[in-house]
C-alpha cells in the first residue's frame, strides 16, 4: 500500500472519470453524488502521504519506479518531498471543493463536466509528483485538454476565444520546455552515455554557463506561462474570467501554480548556474516586480468583479517568483508557502463571486452594492477570503509575504521597498472591492432579494477559510516541512549559503542528501 | 553456343522472394480485374473489396517472411535481382506500412463507392497496382527499377484520383495531378539520367561512388541533384512544389485523398531518403542546407494556409503538407534519431489519418458527402464515440501525448537537438501550437457549438474497423510506443546503423 500510494492518489479520480463515463448521461443527480463521492474519496486516499510522510527525511519519499519505454530512458517514475507535498494537498482539496461547489451551477452536460474535472484532478495530481522528465511532461499536457473543455464549454460569453487563448499559450510555452528537456537529456547521453528523462540523474550533468542560460529560458518560457508571469500574463484574465466557478478555482488554485512547482522542482535545480546568472535574476525579479504593481494598478480598475481576482492573480504570484529568484531559504519557503496560501484565498474568491454569479448572472462590481444586509453569513466569509489575500496578519497571506519580504530583503532592499508598494495597493483594491460590493445601503433593487448562502456553500468555503487560519497561526509544520527541500535548492544553487551566513545547514547530517545536491 | 537455355541463371529463387510482394500484388489485380466481370448484380460488388484485403493478407505474409528471413538468418540484407532489389529492414518496414494504409484504405472505401454509384473492381485492382510501385520503390536499389515503380504507382494513382467520372472536381484534380506528376517525374527522370552519366551505371552504389570522387561545387553533381530533388520534392508536396496537393486533395474520392496522403507519401519519402542517403550521402552538405529551407518554408505554408480552410479535406491536405515538412526535419538531421523520427512520424501519421479520413467518410449530407469542417458541428452530441475518437486523432496530428503523434515528433526534435539545428527545433516546436489552432477549430466545432445542423453518419462497416483500429493504435503508441520505436530503430537505412 505505502509503495503504491502515489499511483493510488492520481488513478483514483482517472478510475473515477472512467466510472462516471458509465452512468446515462440523463441521471443527473447519480453523476452528481457519484462525483462528489470520487472527489472525496480522492481528498481521503491523499490523506494517509500527511501521516506517513517523514519531515526528518529531506529525500524524495514514497518513489515508485517501473521501466516504462526503455528505448527511451523514459521511466514511471514518481515521488514527493516536502514541496510536492504541499502541492497534492492542495490539489486534493481545491479539486474535491471545485467539485462539490459546481452541484447547483452546472445544469448542462453535467456527465461531461464531471468527467473533465477529474480527469484534471489526475493530471494535475501526475504533474506534482513526476521525477521523470518525459512523464512530467505527459502529465503538464494531458490536463490541457480537459481544462480547455471546461473552459470552453461551460464558460460565459466570451468562453471560445479564452479557450483557445489559453490552449495555445500553454502549449507554445510547453513545446519550447520540451526542446529544452531534450537538449538537456542530449547532453547527459553524451557525457554519461546513457539515455535518460531522471532528475537526479540529469542533476549531475555538467554544462557550460552559456548553455544553462539559454536552457533554463526554454523551461522558462513554458513556467512563466503557466504562472503566469509579466508579459505573459495575458491569456490568464480572459481565462479565469471566462471559465465556470470551479474551473477558475482551479486555474487560480492548483494550474498557476504548477509553474511555480516547475521552477522550483526543475529549472532551479537543474540549471542552478543558469538560474543563478546575474542576468537570469534580474530579468525574472524586474518582471515580478512589474507584475506585483501592474498587476494591482490594474485590478484596482476593474469594473468586472471576477476580472480583479483574476488580475490580483497576476499580482500575488509576481510575489512569488520574486521570493523564488532571491534564491535563499526565507525567499523559496515563502514564495512555495505563498503559492499554497494563493490556492487556498483564491479559490475562495472565485467561489465568493460565484455564489453572487450565479443568483445574479452578472459580475459586473456596480450591479452589486450593500449586500451585507442581504447576506450577512456570505459578508463574513468574503471578508476573511479578502483578508487573507490582502495579506492580514493571523491569515495565511501574512505569512508568506512575510517570508518572502525577509527573502528578498536579504538580497536586494529596492525590490523588497516595490514589492511591499504591491502589498499597499493589494489591500486598496480588495478592500474597495468590498465596501463597493458589500457595505452601505442596498444600491439595486435586484438585489433584495438574494438568498444567503446554503449549507452546501458554506461547507465549500469553510475548510479553506479554516486552513487561511491554521497557516496563519500556526505556521511552524508547514516551514519544517519545507525545510529540508528548500535547503536542498538552495545549496544546489548558491552552494555554501548556509555555512557563509553562519546558519544550520539542515543537510548537515545528511550526508547522501549533501553528496546529491554537488 | 549450346548450353541450355536456363531460366534460373536470370530469375533465381532469391529473386522471387525479394519480388513476392509487388507479384502478389499484380496477381491479385487482375485477378480482381477479371472476376469483376463476373459480378453481375451490384449488391455483390463488395467482393471484390474482400478479395483485395485477402491479397494484402497474402502480401503481408510475404512482408513477414522478408522479415523472418532477415532476423532468422541475422542478416541485415537480401540482395536480389543482380543488386537492383534489397530486401532489408528498411523495405520491410514500408511495406508493412503500405499492407497497413491498403487495408484501410480498402475497407473505408467500399461504402462510400456504393453512395457515389462508382462500385466498380478496377478501384481496387488500381490500388493492388499502386502498391505494387510502392512495393519496388521500397526495396529498389537502381535508377530505372525506382522510375519504373514510381511510374507504377503515380499512373496507377492518376486514375484512381479521378475515378469520380461523374464529379467535375474529380475530373480536375486527375488532370491536374497527371499534369504536374508527369513533369516532376520528367525532372526526376532528367536527375536520374546525369547520375548515369557520371557513373555509367545505374546502380546506386556505383553512382554513390562516383558522386563521391566529385567535389562540392561540381556542376553537374549540383544539376543532377537539383533536378532529383525537385522531382522527390514534388511527390511529397513540399513548398513550392506544393501546389497539387490542395486540389487534388478535394477533388479525389475521400478514400483516395487518405490513400495518397499516407501511401503514396510515404512511398515517395522511401524513395527520397534512399536517394539522399545512399547516392547522394557524400553530398550532404550541400542538400542539408536545401531540406533545411524546404523543410522550413513548407510547414510554414501548410500550417498557415491550413488556418484558413473551410472545407476538410483541404484542411487535411495543408495539414499534410506541413508534416512533410516536419517529416523532412528528420532527413535535414540525417542521423540515427531521425531516421528514426522519420519511420515513426510515417507509422504514426498512417494511422491518425485514416482515423480522421474514415470518419470524413461516413459524413453525409442529403445524399452528398459532406466535407466542410462545419459538418461536424454537435458531433458530441450525436455520435459521441466518433467525435471522442476524433479528437484523439486531433490530438495525434497536433502532437499532444498521450496520442501517437507526439512520438513523431519528439524524435524529430531531438534528432534537430542533436545535431544542432536549434533555430530549426525552435520553429518546429512553434508550429506546434500554430497546428493545434486549426486541429482545435474542428475540435471546437464538434464539442463546442450549438448552432449548425450536424451532417449524418452513415457507417459502413469497414469504415467503422478502420476508425476504431486506427483509434485503439493512436493511443497504444501514445501509452506503450516502445515496441514501435524498436521495429523503427531496427529499420533504419543500413549506412548509419
Amino acid at each position: 500500500m505505502e509503495d503504491h500510494i502515489l499511483s493510488i492518489v492520481w488513478l483514483t479520480p482517472l478510475v473515477g472519470m472512467f466510472l462516471l463515463l458509465l452512468i446515462p448521461k440523463e441521471k443527473k443527480q447519480f453523476i452528481r453524488y457519484a462525483a462528489n463521492i470520487v472527489g472525496f474519496i480522492g481528498f481521503l486516499v491523499s490523506l494517509p502521504l500527511v501521516f506517513w510522510f517523514d519531515k526528518a527525511d529531506g529525500n524524495f519519499q514514497y518513489r515508485e519506479r517501473l521501466s516504462w519505454i526503455p528505448s527511451l530512458g523514459v521511466e514511471y517514475h514518481l515521488g514527493i518531498d516536502g514541496i510536492s507535498l504541499l502541492l497534492i494537498m492542495l490539489t486534493t482539496v481545491v479539486g474535491f471543493l471545485a467539485i462539490l461547489s459546481s452541484w447547483s451551477a452546472i445544469q448542462d452536460r453535467v456527465k461531461e463536466y464531471y468527467a473533465f474535472l477529474l480527469f484534471l484532478q489526475a493530471g494535475m495530481l501526475g504533474v506534482f509528483m513526476a521525477l521523470d522528465l518525459f512523464l512530467f511532461y505527459f502529465f503538464w499536457e494531458i490536463m490541457l485538454v480537459p481544462m480547455y473543455f471546461i473552459i470552453g464549454i461551460w464558460g460565459s460569453d466570451r468562453r471560445l476565444y479564452a479557450a483557445i487563448k489559453f490552449f495555445l499559450y500553454t502549449l507554445a510555452g510547453s513545446v519550447l520546455m520540451l526542446l529544452a528537456m531534450l537538449a538537456l537529456y542530449f547532453q547527459h547521453h553524451e557525457q554519461f552515455g546513457v539515455y535518460t528523462f531522471a532528475l537526479e540523474d540529469l542533476m549531475k550533468t555538467n554544462l557550460p554557463i552559456d548553455l544553462q542560460i539559454w536552457l533554463f529560458w526554454g523551461f522558462f518560457f513554458a513556467f512563466a506561462i503557466k504562472v503566469p508571469m509579466f508579459p505573459f500574463h495575458t491569456w490568464l484574465p480572459d481565462a479565469h474570467t471566462e471559465a465556470p466557478t470551479a474551473g477558475s478555482a482551479i486555474l487560480a488554485g492548483i494550474l498557476l501554480k504548477m509553474g511555480l512547482y516547475g521552477l522550483v522542482r526543475f529549472s532551479i535545480p537543474l540549471l542552478p548556474e543558469g538560474a543563478s546568472a546575474p542576468s537570469t535574476v534580474q530579468v525574472i525579479a524586474a518582471l515580478s516586480i512589474i507584475a506585483i504593481i501592474y498587476g494591482a494598478l490594474v485590478s484596482l480598475m476593474q469594473k468586472d468583479w471576477k476580472r480583479l481576482v483574476a488580475y490580483s492573480s497576476v499580482s500575488h504570484l509576481g510575489f512569488c517568483t520574486l521570493g523564488l529568484i532571491a534564491l535563499n531559504p526565507n525567499g523559496i519557503a515563502g514564495s512555495v508557502l505563498q503559492g499554497i496560501n494563493h490556492g487556498i484565498s483564491t479559490p475562495l474568491l472565485f467561489l465568493v463571486v460565484g455564489v453572487v454569479y450565479e443568483r445574479r448572472h452578472s459580475r459586473l462590481i456596480s450591479e452589486y452594492g450593500g449586500l451585507s444586509n442581504r447576506m450577512p453569513v456570505y459578508t463574513v466569509l468574503f471578508a476573511i477570503s479578502m483578508l487573507a489575500s490582502a495579506g492580514m496578519p493571523g491569515l495565511n497571506g501574512f505569512i508568506g509575504e512575510f517570508a518572502i519580504l525577509r527573502g528578498v530583503l536579504e538580497k536586494n532592499v529596492w525590490w523588497a521597498a516595490c514589492a511591499v508598494l504591491g502589498i499597499v495597493l493589494g489591500a486598496a483594491y480588495l478592500l474597495w472591492l468590498f465596501q463597493r460590493t458589500m457595505l452601505g445601503p442596498i444600491t439595486n433593487t435586484k438585489n433584495e432579494g438574494l438568498k444567503d448562502l446554503s449549507l452546501r456553500e458554506i461547507c465549500v468555503m469553510v475548510p479553506l477559510i479554516l486552513w487561511c487560519f491554521w497557516i496563519g497561526l500556526y505556521p511552524k509544520p508547514y516551514f519544517e516541512i519545507l525545510d529540508k527541500p528548500v535547503a536542498k535548492v538552495v545549496e544546489r544553487v548558491d552552494p555554501g549559503y548556509f555555512a557563509r551566513n553562519g546558519l544550520p545547514n539542515p543537510l548537515e547530517n545528511d550526508k547522501q542528501l549533501a553528496e546529491l545536491v554537488k | 553456343m549450346n548450353q541450355a537455355f536456363d531460366i534460373g541463371s536470370f530469375f533465381t529463387a532469391t529473386d522471387f522472394f525479394a519480388l513476392k510482394p509487388a507479384i502478389l500484388l499484380c496477381l491479385f489485380g487482375c485477378g480482381i480485374l477479371m472476376m469483376d466481370f463476373l459480378i453481375r448484380d451490384n449488391r455483390f460488388r463488395w467482393l471484390n473489396a474482400m478479395t483485395a484485403v485477402l491479397g494484402e493478407l497474402f502480401v503481408g505474409l510475404a512482408v513477414w517472411q522478408h522479415h523472418s528471413d532477415l532476423v532468422g538468418n541475422n542478416i541485415a540484407e537480401r540482395t536480389a535481382l543482380n543488386g537492383a532489389l534489397v530486401v532489408d529492414g528498411f523495405s520491410v518496414f514500408f511495406n508493412a506500412i503500405f499492407v497497413g494504409s491498403t487495408i484501410l484504405a480498402i475497407i473505408i472505401s467500399a461504402k462510400y463507392l456504393e453512395q457515389e454509384g462508382e462500385h466498380r473492381g478496377e478501384y481496387y485492382a488500381l490500388m493492388l497496382f499502386a502498391q505494387a510501385g510502392m512495393s519496388i520503390l521500397a526495396a529498389g536499389h537502381e535508377l530505372v527499377t525506382l522510375f519504373v515503380g514510381l511510374e507504377l504507382m503515380s499512373l496507377s494513382f492518376f486514375v484512381l484520383v479521378g475515378f469520380l467520372r461523374s464529379d467535375k472536381r474529380s475530373n480536375e484534380a486527375a488532370i491536374k495531378y497527371l499534369l504536374l506528376g508527369a513533369f516532376s517525374s520528367g525532372l526526376l527522370a532528367y536527375g536520374f539520367s546525369l547520375f548515369y552519366g557520371m557513373s555509367g551505371s545505374t546502380l546506386l552504389r556505383d553512382v554513390a561512388a562516383a558522386v563521391a570522387e566529385r567535389d562540392a561545387g561540381d556542376p553537374m553533381l549540383l544539376l543532377a541533384m537539383i533536378t532529383t530533388s525537385v522531382g522527390l520534392l514534388f511527390k511529397i508536396s513540399a513548398v513550392p512544389f506544393h501546389m497539387w496537393a490542395p486540389d487534388v486533395y478535394e477533388g479525389a474520392p475521400t478514400p483516395i485523398t487518405a490513400y495518397v496522403s499516407v501511401a503514396s507519401k510515404a512511398a515517395s519519402f522511401a524513395l527520397l531518403i534512399r536517394i539522399f542517403l545512399v547516392p547522394l550521402a557524400d553530398a550532404r552538405d550541400l542538400w542539408i542546407p536545401m531540406l533545411a529551407a524546404v523543410a522550413l518554408v513548407t510547414m510554414t505554408l501548410g500550417n498557415i494556409a491550413a488556418i484558413t480552410q473551410e472545407n476538410m479535406k483541404r484542411l487535411l491536405a495543408y495539414s499534410s503538407i506541413s508534416h512533410a515538412g516536419y517529416i523532412l526535419l528528420g532527413l535535414v538531421a540525417a542521423n540515427e534519431t531521425g531516421l528514426k523520427g522519420i519511420f515513426v512520424y510515417l507509422l504514426v501519421y498512417m494511422f491518425m489519418n485514416f482515423g480522421a479520413f474514415a470518419l470524413l467518410v461516413m459524413m453525409r449530407r442529403e445524399g452528398q458527402a459532406a466535407e466542410d469542417v462545419e459538418d461536424f458541428s454537435g458531433l458530441i452530441h450525436t455520435h459521441p464515440g466518433y467525435a471522442i475518437l476524433m479528437l484523439i486523432f486531433l490530438l495525434s496530428l497536433a502532437g499532444i501525448p498521450p496520442t501517437a503523434g507526439f512520438y513523431g515528433k519528439y524524435f524529430i526534435f531531438l534528432a534537430l537537438i542533436e545535431t544542432g539545428h536549434y533555430v530549426l527545433a525552435v520553429f518546429a516546436a512553434l508550429y506546434v501550437a500554430v497546428a493545434a489552432y486549426y486541429y482545435f477549430r474542428i475540435v471546437r466545432v464538434m464539442f463546442l457549438s450549438r448552432d449548425a445542423e450536424p451532417a449524418s453518419v452513415v457507417p459502413g462497416w469497414g469504415a467503422r474497423v478502420a476508425l476504431v483500429a486506427s483509434g485503439v493504435f493512436t493511443l497504444w503508441i501514445g501509452l506503450y510506443p516502445e515496441p514501435f520505436i524498436r521495429l523503427a530503430a531496427d529499420s533504419i537505412l543500413l549506412p548509419l546503423r
